[in-house]
């Protein structure tokens, strides 16, 4: 009410609006302003956050967009003359010999990897929980993976997989197994690939669902206990379903981060030998970057293929957020 | 007085809009100005050795010579793979350096962008530079620079390994011998031959000697010459005469390879030559051979100096004595020498040799190698080499047989 007191004196210079808020009389102006400035301040308070995400967001998908929908060549690309080709870089990749390997390689990456992350991030999450001796410790240990930067560990794990000289063919030769081309055999290098990532992928679901754990409380345990309710029944009937939600985010965070993974596999196999490790993203940097003579229009098309993919579990992602919120 | 203190704060919250975006407009102003130099006494140069700071020899020539043409040099270093992109794009902003050093093989991809001037609109004196080096930088009937240097690949050799095995490297001239000599070498415990089979432009750099070498030709992938050559990598890697490794091999972990001793031959390049020196045994080099005697064409490497197009077109005359500077007879020999690399002009390619003679197989070498789009490829080129590097790819890790390989790749070329 502090503001009351000084407000009579500046009235004689505000006459009209100074005065609607007193008095009723001049209905018609106050109905029509009233709603104005409010929404005024409204678009004024919104206009960074909207102005960063056109900027930021909505300019470049449409950029990517419209690249994907013209035929550049790198004259046009320069000129900005590129004829308008509707669908035909979409066309070219979905004819491409390299698009249904590189799908199939793309669901198994992100299937095995999402599956394996998962089961070992609460395998660890579960074992952690215990709070055993130097489990703080050794928890912090199993967060190294994340904290590296992916350059460095990509190209750890390609020294490791070496076929003549890595570390893990030296050990499979000293247990009398013969040696694994791991990243010059089609026949393994998706799966070199996969086991990296997975290593990389672990820690974020060991933390994420580690968290969850602490909020189930430990009174249900001890009533299973008292129950009698084993180690096995206690997680199958307590913890697997009250940590659902949590893990359903998990699952769902990591499906996106997983469906864009470019670092390592770039790093490790560049997606061959023979396009054998090609995923959508790395053959979208391949069909754009990889080569003399860029092709930005199918290099776009695949990008936003992978983009309408992600867009989908996000959805998918909002959706399952919703029910939650709502239960 | 509910109304009023909204109206106050709506009219704050516009205030600041207003300001800020006043000064975000200034700011983008000068931003963009300062992006075009505005001082058009300052000359930007774009080079991809990243590898010289400011104190290099490289940096001092590039201020030398901008002195003596009376301007100041903004010089960015790039990582080569990244300088066409950039490249590109500044042109599309109509942003260009003022001079830039780019892969030879990018010349061409560039010049058919417009990106690039000709030597009709630039003035450039190419005359003194070998037709063979500078064939890569023509298209069309015109020429868009001029090398810094060139570079090229041969067999490096490790003399204990060769003599324990009882090799006498006089007797490697073709395909035949050599490999006979590397299944000697196998037999006394050693490792034959490593290079790079990277699913990159690297990839083909390295198999083209071998390629051209069978006397194949790039307008035919799956000539039976052409099957010959990547079946004799094939038949190495079956053998076990060069590790699988060099599918994923570059060029530096193939060299790592080699300087580790254990390797007889190495195919690498003249810009190894300093680390060979370093590696702590004895060495020497052999052109590679063709499939039946004689040297193989080997592909060339090392840049070009090129002047991109400008809306001034005013800056050409200064932009022109730059490069005439960088590349005079007496800076090649100083820069070529930093770089490791062999001079483009017979001239300095002498003064080179009577320097250090250990460069003489390079400067033959260079002598015999071929531009990778020349021919008049251009930007054909490209599109091959990334067929062959797949080819080579699928051949080696056993997908698909070398005569399969090259007849798949040779198809997606059409």
């Amino acid at each position: 009410m502090k503001h009351t007191t000084p407000l009579p004196d500046h009235r004689p210079a505000r006459d009209r609006n100074g005065a609607a808020t007193a008095a009723p009389p001049p209905a018609r102006t106050t109905a029509r302003r009233r709603p104005a400035s409010p929404q005024w301040a409204a678009w004024a308070f919104l206009a960074p956050v909207t102005l960063y995400l056109v900027l930021f967001y909505a300019y470049p998908l449409y950029r990517n967009l419209d690249l994907s929908l013209r035929n550049y060549t790198v004259r046009s690309f320069v000129q900005g003359n590129a004829p308008f080709t509707g669908l035909t870089n979409y066309r070219t990749v979905f004819d491409d010999p390299t698009f249904a390997p590189a799908l199939l390689h793309t669901a198994v990456f992100t299937a095995v990897c999402l599956v394996f992350q998962y089961a070992i991030g609460l395998a660890l999450a579960v074992f952690f929980h215990q709070n055993f001796r130097l489990s703080a410790t050794l928890r912090a240990l199993f967060l190294v993976p994340w904290l590296l930067p992916l350059i460095v560990s990509a190209s750890t794990w390609s020294w490791m997989l070496n076929s003549d000289s890595g570390i893990v063919n030296a050990v499979l030769s000293g247990l009398g197994l013969g040696p694994v081309n791991w990243l010059t055999s089609p026949s393994w290098s998706l799966a070199s690939v996969i086991i990296a990532n997975i290593w990389i992928g672990v820690p974020f679901n060991l933390v994420v669902l580690y968290s969850g754990l602490q909020s189930i409380p430990a009174g249900l345990y001890e009533a299973a206990a008292l129950d009698g309710a084993g180690a096995w029944r206690r997680f199958w009937s307590i913890t697997f379903p009250l940590l659902r939600p949590v893990s359903a985010i998990t699952l769902l965070l990591g499906l996106v981060y997983t469906l864009k993974v470019f670092d390592i596999v770039w790093i490790m196999t560049k997606g061959g030998p023979a396009d054998s490790s090609t995923t959508f993203a790395t053959w979208s940097y391949q069909l754009g970057f990889g080569n003399l003579l860029p092709a930005f229009g199918p290099g776009a098309a695949v990008g936003n293929l992978l983009v309408v993919a992600a867009l989908a579990f996000g959805l998918v992602y909002v959706r399952v957020q919703r029910k939650q919120a709502l239960s | 007085m509910n109304t009023s203190a909204r109206r106050r704060l709506t009219a704050a919250v516009l205030t600041v809009l207003a300001v800020s975006s006043g000064a975000t407009a200034c700011s983008s102003g000068s931003g963009s100005s300062s992006a075009k130099d505005a001082d058009s006494k300052t000359y930007t140069i774009w080079d991809p050795y990243p590898q010289f700071d400011k104190t290099s020899a490289w940096a001092k020539l590039l201020d030398g010579c901008g002195t003596k043409a009376g301007v100041k040099i903004k010089r960015t270093p790039f990582d080569t793979s990244d300088l066409t992109n950039k490249a590109l794009l500044a042109a599309q902003q109509d942003n260009s350096a003022d001079v830039l050093i780019v892969d030879n093989p990018v010349v061409s991809t560039l010049a058919e962008a417009g990106v690039l001037t000709s030597t009709d609109d630039n003035k450039l004196d190419v005359s003194k530079v070998s037709p063979n080096l500078l064939a890569a930088g023509q298209s069309g009937g015109k020429t868009y620079g001029t090398p810094i240097g060139a570079n090229t690949l041969a067999l490096y050799y490790n003399k204990a390994v060769l003599k324990k095995a009882g090799v006498d490297i006089a007797s490697v001239r073709d395909w035949t011998s050599l490999t006979a000599a590397l299944e000697k070498v196998k037999k006394a415990g050693k490792k034959g031959i490593t290079f790079s089979a990277i699913g990159t432009e690297e990839g083909s750099f390295q198999f083209l000697p071998w390629f051209w070498g069978s006397g194949a030709k790039l307008t035919q992938l799956d000539s039976s010459e052409g099957v010959s050559a990547l079946s004799l990598w094939k038949n190495w890697l079956d053998k076990g005469y060069a590790p699988n490794s060099v599918i994923n091999n570059t060029q530096t972990t193939s060299w790592q390879e080699f300087a580790s001793g254990d390797y007889a031959f190495a195919e690498n390049g003249t810009w190894q030559l300093a680390n060979a020196e370093k590696a702590g045994f004895e060495y020497g080099v052999i052109p590679v051979p063709g499939a039946s005697g004689g040297e193989a064409a080997a592909p060339t490497g090392g840049e070009f100096v090129t002047i991109p197009v400008q809306s001034d077109t005013g800056r050409y005359a200064t932009s022109q004595k730059l490069v005439s500077c960088l590349t005079s007879s007496q800076n090649l020999l100083a820069t070529d020498t930093t770089l490791s690399y062999v001079a483009p002009t017979t001239e300095v390619q002498d003064e080179q040799v009577a320097a250090n003679a250990e460069l003489k197989p390079w400067v033959a070498a260079v002598k015999a190698a071929k531009g990778r789009t020349s021919d008049d490829l251009g930007t054909k080129y490209p599109k091959i080499s990334e067929q062959m590097w797949k080819a080579v790819q699928s051949a080696l890790s056993g997908s698909a047989s070398p005569k399969d390989a090259l007849g798949s790749a040779q198809s997606a070329v059409k």
